[in-house]
């Protein structure tokens, strides 16, 4: 059952609260970095980066970042997948959120936080829009908290 | 038409934005400079500045619907689509918008590519932007245009970052109007 996000991009009202529930939530925590996973992330993270005075970093599919790149691999329901992020773009102990519309699996923001983790970035939350529970993706993420506004079962 | 020379002249925040963007030589392919966009948005100051002038440029012009060319459109047109109170809608490669869609083909320089709208998203008449980071030979963007057309929406000018000065006025964007901040560079000192 697809949870389609591009209608709540449509009602302007309420894709406001979205960025400003997260906003909320992450302004004055020093946060530095907000990551977004292709292609999703990028219409959910770069409002919330700008109003917490952040850099925004995307996180893409293979062959798009043109720069020097580190890459994380990670398991699809069949087969395998894989994220890149630009080398330099993240400093060593730089605060970092990763932000994508849902967490499933977990299987691509684990592998997110691989890739800022292993430049030396902390990251202090994940943050979707929708989780699907049923999936257990909380569980994937290393201990690491995550933030959803909506749950869909 | 250039934000330089409608209206911005010499105003630094074009500069800025232009330093922000990385040259990367010879990708994806031998003989393109391409523009790095992912650099403007690690400066926040310039990032925002970008936003900024498009939101200042479209606040009053009673536009209802922002069109973002995915996916570095999705970067830029969100955030300017929230400023000016517009619904934002995703342009996007087949096969990723879930719900019933309208297609465009359009033509590449090997063979040709699809740009696809969900059916419902814009309504007869609205006023409607295109952003993308940048325009080339303006193929994607009139591709963008002919889906918004298609279903009875009013494009009033497409916005981009960076644009080939060749670009401008072409009338492979169907005679409208382009705005573009700043011109590709040709090479990178600094990184």
């Amino acid at each position: 059952m697809f949870q389609d996000i591009t209608t709540l991009l449509l009602d302007p009202k309420a894709f406001k609260d979205t960025v400003d529930l997260f906003v909320e939530r992450y302004k004055g925590k020093d946060i530095s970095v907000v990551a977004g996973i292709e292609a999703r992330g990028f219409i959910f993270g770069p409002p919330i980066a700008l109003e917490i005075g952040a850099k925004f970093v995307p996180l893409r599919k293979p062959k798009k970042l043109p720069g020097k790149v580190i890459s994380e691999e990670y398991v699809l329901e069949y087969g395998r997948d894989c994220l890149e992020m630009h080398v330099g773009a993240v400093e060593p102990g730089e605060r970092a959120l990763v932000v994508d519309d849902l967490i499933a699996t977990g299987g691509t923001l684990c592998a997110a936080m691989k890739l800022l983790e292993r430049v030396g970035a902390d990251v202090v939350e994940c943050a979707c829009v929708i989780e699907l529970p049923d999936l257990k993706g909380r569980e994937r993420l290393n201990g690491k908290p995550l933030y959803v506004l909506v749950e869909s079962h | 038409m250039f934000a330089a020379e409608n209206g911005l002249k010499g105003d630094p925040r074009l500069q800025a934005i232009s330093d922000a963007i990385r040259v990367v030589p010879h990708f994806p392919k031998q003989g393109i400079m391409f523009q790095d966009i992912t650099t403007l948005l690690l400066d926040h100051k310039a990032f925002k500045d970008t936003v900024d002038i498009f939101v200042d440029r479209y606040r009053d012009m009673d536009i209802s619907v922002v069109a973002g060319v995915e996916a570095r459109g999705f970067m830029f047109g969100p955030s300017i689509a929230l400023a000016i109170g517009a619904k934002f809608v995703p342009l996007r490669k087949p096969k990723k918008l879930p719900g019933e869609v309208i297609a465009e083909a359009y033509e590449l320089e090997y063979g040709s590519d699809c740009l696809e709208m969900h059916v419902g998203a814009v309504k007869q008449g609205e006023r409607a932007i295109v952003i993308d980071d940048l325009v080339a030979t303006g193929g994607t963007l009139s591709a963008a245009i002919r889906l918004l057309e298609r279903v009875g929406a009013h494009v009033v000018e497409c916005a981009c970052v960076i644009g080939l000065r060749e670009a401008k006025g072409q009338c492979r964007l169907n005679g409208k109007p382009l705005y573009i901040l700043v011109e590709p560079r040709e090479v990178d000192g600094c990184y």
